[in-house]
């Protein structure tokens, strides 16, 4: 049974390179693309087949890194809609006048320490992860979880050694559920979604919101369909799948 | 090694491809052994079995040393048996010079000094000043004696050449057939070639062995053998014409309903042997003593110098050697019809 | 000069080709940041990358060359069924996507791997995310060329000069480093620079199963993937140094290590 979760969280580590999720069938004309943080996933699956569902709006989802998203946006990528997992991103792409309007801020996240079941190497803090012998595993910089990551340790004061800086949160997560990293830094809202890993909270004076905003691209071909899927992001529904992945609502 | 008592036995079975080989053969030492016969007659396949290169059923002894045993399971690897190969085409190592390539068996036996030996070899044998070329530098000619060299070096008991002249350039062949026989000479163990050169066979061979399809079909001395030749092959290798029939006394019945008058012709089955000198062409019917007359036609007309062989077909195919002048005055082109006649006299039968 | 006339819809199609190669080049050379270069070459993160590149690469084609002569040699002198299917095993990491290499890998030699497992229970050795385990994804992409190519070359190789080799009293192993080993000098030597420029260039498996961290197992192509998002200057700086290196090597090796002989 070990073998069979092993594999599956592998083939997750493929799917999370990046590739954009198969899109759910709708009248022609109204498919929605929507780039999000790969941090963004569960939750917003969620919330394209709902959209689907009440108001027929078809979704094409690209999860990546949000630096990846960003370079692919000002590189000339089409998409509608823009989630990104900070507000630095997202003020990258409003200089580089892509937007159509205001950017919002829809979700709020924490980082959380992700280990393996039952918390094998007994982590409990920060701190923890700068035992030598430990395989820690960190988004890179350039990612959003990575830099927020890197606040919460200076904040700690610790000095860890990862062995491996991923590019894309959602790679992390799977290291640690492949078994081949014992711990690593992730959101919150990764933990709850996942059911592979267990969670080590970090505390309050350590932590580190992350600010979720959204907007609407000017080169969206569906504005209608993309503010509607703003709209839904922000109001009681879109909400709620929020916090029931993880995240805290605005 | 000489007056050297090396000898060979073989007994070589080879079954392949609907292609079966069974000979048995014995050399002694200072002989040369020239196997001939025509494409496709399993001499390479002889040659490789013998080398070890090749499966074999049979025995192979070499030397009292019993190199093959297929009833007993006894198989010595090619590498172990003291048998030199020489090529069709030299074969020599394309990366290594004259002197590295006759060296390298030298080497192989872990002798000291082998670059220094095989410079010797190159020197006796003239090439001294082609020791550091590479083969593509080499004549044709140049190659195949660097090849026989390279296998004497290491001082076989065996010595097995494929055709060795073959390869070669036919205005070169002369040449390096005088050399290769002074080489084989003086080397005092076994010597078997193979060849599909009657010319090649009769040159360098002490002992000649007919082969054809897979089966030896004669052997003895090259004079023995084309004096009684047992097969068109060797007929033609003799340039005699041969015919085979039944004798009944002072005739052989042949096929057609011919009849070849003999002297002495013996009875049963037999070899006559008629040498195209002997037969003589006419325009009409003759009238003498010869007591084989037939009829035919002229099918190809050879000039070779001032003597000519014409090739009659008819109830008795025959060659027959004519003057040049005789081919003008007859009129003799393909397609003429002609008169053969043939002396009883001239005519050699032996039991087949 | 000849006189051949070749038919002009194949010189169109030619001609497109060419710049197919030439255009991507081109925009490379043309958007380098010229002014910037000479800081970007010196920047720890640039020789870090590239000295990380090169060892790698060339321990990659090391093993591939100890392990894929032998292999190739296997290949050369099997026939029917047997061969088409070690064929097909040889050269799949040509075929697989590289990312997907990545897996499968981790699912071999990961901490909880087939083989993996038992290393790490029985010795405590983890590969992934050390620069061996870059190493062995890069020789898992890489060595099916060389061991194509040295199989080719085995398989041109006149048999003839081996059996010579054995009626001179050449054992195994003389006629392998004397005969087989100098002919199959040209094969190998061009199988070895394939393997060696794939290597250098991998990416998605090595960055799945070796992860990246600078001066351990962020390659070139992993850092320019990097910087391309953080700093595109230094991105295309770095892509040029690597297709310098490249073309370096190729061009020096060509003639005169790959003429027939």
């Amino acid at each position: 049974m070990n073998r069979v979760r092993f594999a599956v969280a592998a083939l997750a580590l493929v799917a999370a390179c990046g590739q954009p999720s198969t899109p759910s069938s709708g009248p022609a004309g109204t498919t929605l693309t929507v780039f999000a943080a790969a941090s963004l996933q569960p939750a917003f699956d969620k919330i394209g087949a709902k959209l689907l569902s009440a108001q027929n709006i078809a979704t094409t989802f690209s999860y990546a890194g949000t630096q990846t998203l960003t370079t692919q946006l000002t590189q000339g990528a089409p998409a509608d809609v823009f989630a990104s997992a900070d507000v630095a991103h997202m003020t990258t792409i409003q200089s580089a006048g892509l937007l159509h309007s205001q950017s919002v801020l829809f979700a709020h996240n924490r980082l959380e320490i992700a280990v393996a079941k039952g918390n094998p190497k007994g982590i409990h803090t920060l701190g923890d992860l700068a035992r030598s012998g430990l395989v820690l595993v960190l988004a890179d910089p350039s990612v959003p979880a990575g830099k927020y990551a890197a606040q919460a340790l200076a904040k700690a004061g610790v000095t860890v050694h990862p062995a491996s800086l991923e590019q894309q949160v959602t790679g992390v997560l799977s290291k640690v559920a492949l078994g081949e990293a014992d711990a690593g830094i992730v959101y919150v809202s990764d933990i709850v979604t996942s059911g592979q890993v267990d969670g080590v909270v970090i505390p309050d004076n350590q932590n580190v919101i992350a600010d979720y905003p959204i907007a609407v691209l000017k080169s969206a071909q569906n504005q209608t369909g993309a503010i509607a899927f703003v709209d839904f992001v922000l109001g009681t529904e879109g909400q709620s799948i929020l916090t029931a992945a993880g995240f805290q609502g605005v | 090694m000489a007056g050297s008592t090396v000898t060979l036995e073989a007994s070589v079975r080879v079954r392949r491809d609907g292609f079966t080989l069974d000979v048995e053969l014995t050399a002694a030492a200072d002989e040369t052994v020239a196997v001939l016969g025509p494409n496709g007659a399993g001499k390479t396949t002889l040659l490789r079995a013998l080398a070890g290169l090749d499966e074999m059923e049979g025995r192979v002894v070499l030397d009292g040393e019993v190199l093959d045993d297929s009833a007993r399971g006894v198989y010595v690897p090619a590498e172990r048996r003291r048998a030199g190969l020489v090529f069709q085409d030299h074969v020599l190592f394309p990366h290594l010079s004259a002197v590295e390539n006759v060296a390298f068996g030298l080497r192989a036996q872990g002798r000291p000094h082998a670059a220094a030996i095989a410079r010797r070899w190159l020197n006796e044998a003239g090439l001294g000043d082609r020791a550091d070329a590479l083969p593509r530098a080499l004549s044709g000619g140049q190659a195949q004696r660097v090849a026989l060299l390279r296998a004497l070096a290491t001082e076989p008991k065996l010595l097995l050449l494929d055709e060795p002249l073959s390869s070669l350039d036919v205005s070169i062949r002369a040449e390096v057939r005088r050399e290769l026989s002074r080489q084989l000479a003086s080397f005092h163990g076994v010597r078997l070639l193979v060849t599909h050169d009657p010319l090649e066979a009769m040159a360098l061979a002490d002992k000649l062995v007919v082969l054809e399809h897979g089966l030896v079909v004669q052997s003895g001395t090259p004079l023995d053998v084309t004096a009684r030749p047992r097969s068109r092959f060797v007929a033609d290798l003799a340039g005699v014409n041969l015919l085979r029939g039944r004798a009944y006394g002072d005739h052989v019945a042949l096929p057609a309903e011919a009849l070849l008058a003999a002297v002495d012709a013996g009875s049963g089955d037999v070899f006559a042997v008629v040498h195209p000198r002997a037969v003589a062409l006419y325009r009409s019917r003759p009238d003498g003593t010869p007591r084989n007359v037939w009829r035919g036609q002229v099918d190809t007309v050879d000039l070779e110098g001032e003597r000519v062989r014409v090739r009659v077909v008819g109830p008795v195919p025959l060659v027959a050697e004519v003057t040049r002048a005789a081919v003008l005055e007859l009129g003799l082109i393909a397609g003429a019809s002609v008169w053969m006649a043939v002396k009883a006299t001239e005519v050699s039968v032996y039991p087949a | 000069m000849k006189r051949t006339r070749v038919p002009p819809a194949i010189g169109l199609l030619a001609g497109l080709g060419l710049l197919l190669f030439l255009l991507p080049l081109a925009g490379l050379i043309i958007r380098a940041p010229w002014n910037q270069a000479l800081g970007e070459l010196t920047d720890p993160t640039t020789t870090t990358a590239l000295g990380l590149s090169i060892f790698c690469s060339l321990t990659a084609t090391a093993i591939a060359l100890v392990l894929g002569i032998p292999l190739a040699m296997i290949l050369a002198r099997t026939t029917g069924t047997l061969r088409n299917i070690l064929r097909a095993l040889t050269t799949l990491p040509m075929v697989l996507p590289p990312v997907v290499g990545g897996v499968a890998l981790l699912l071999a030699f990961g901490r909880r791997g087939i083989a993996g497992s038992l290393l790490y229970q029985a010795f405590g050795i983890q590969i992934p995310f050390t620069t061996a385990a870059a190493v062995m994804a890069e020789t898992f992409v890489a060595m099916p060329f060389l061991v194509i190519a040295v199989e080719a070359g085995l398989r041109s190789l006149d048999h003839r000069y081996e059996e010579a080799a054995r009626s001179l009293g050449a054992g195994y192993w003389r006629i392998f480093t004397r005969v087989t080993l100098p002919l199959l000098r040209p094969a190998i030597f061009s199988g070895a620079v394939l393997c060696w420029a794939r290597a250098l260039g991998e990416f998605g498996a090595t960055i799945t199963f070796a992860g990246n961290f600078p001066g351990r197992t962020q390659t070139v192509p992993i850092a320019v993937y990097l910087a391309l998002e953080t700093k595109p200057e230094a991105a295309i700086t770095l892509s040029l140094i690597l297709l310098v290196v490249s073309v370096a090597i190729l061009v020096g090796m060509r003639d005169r290590w790959l003429g027939a002989l």
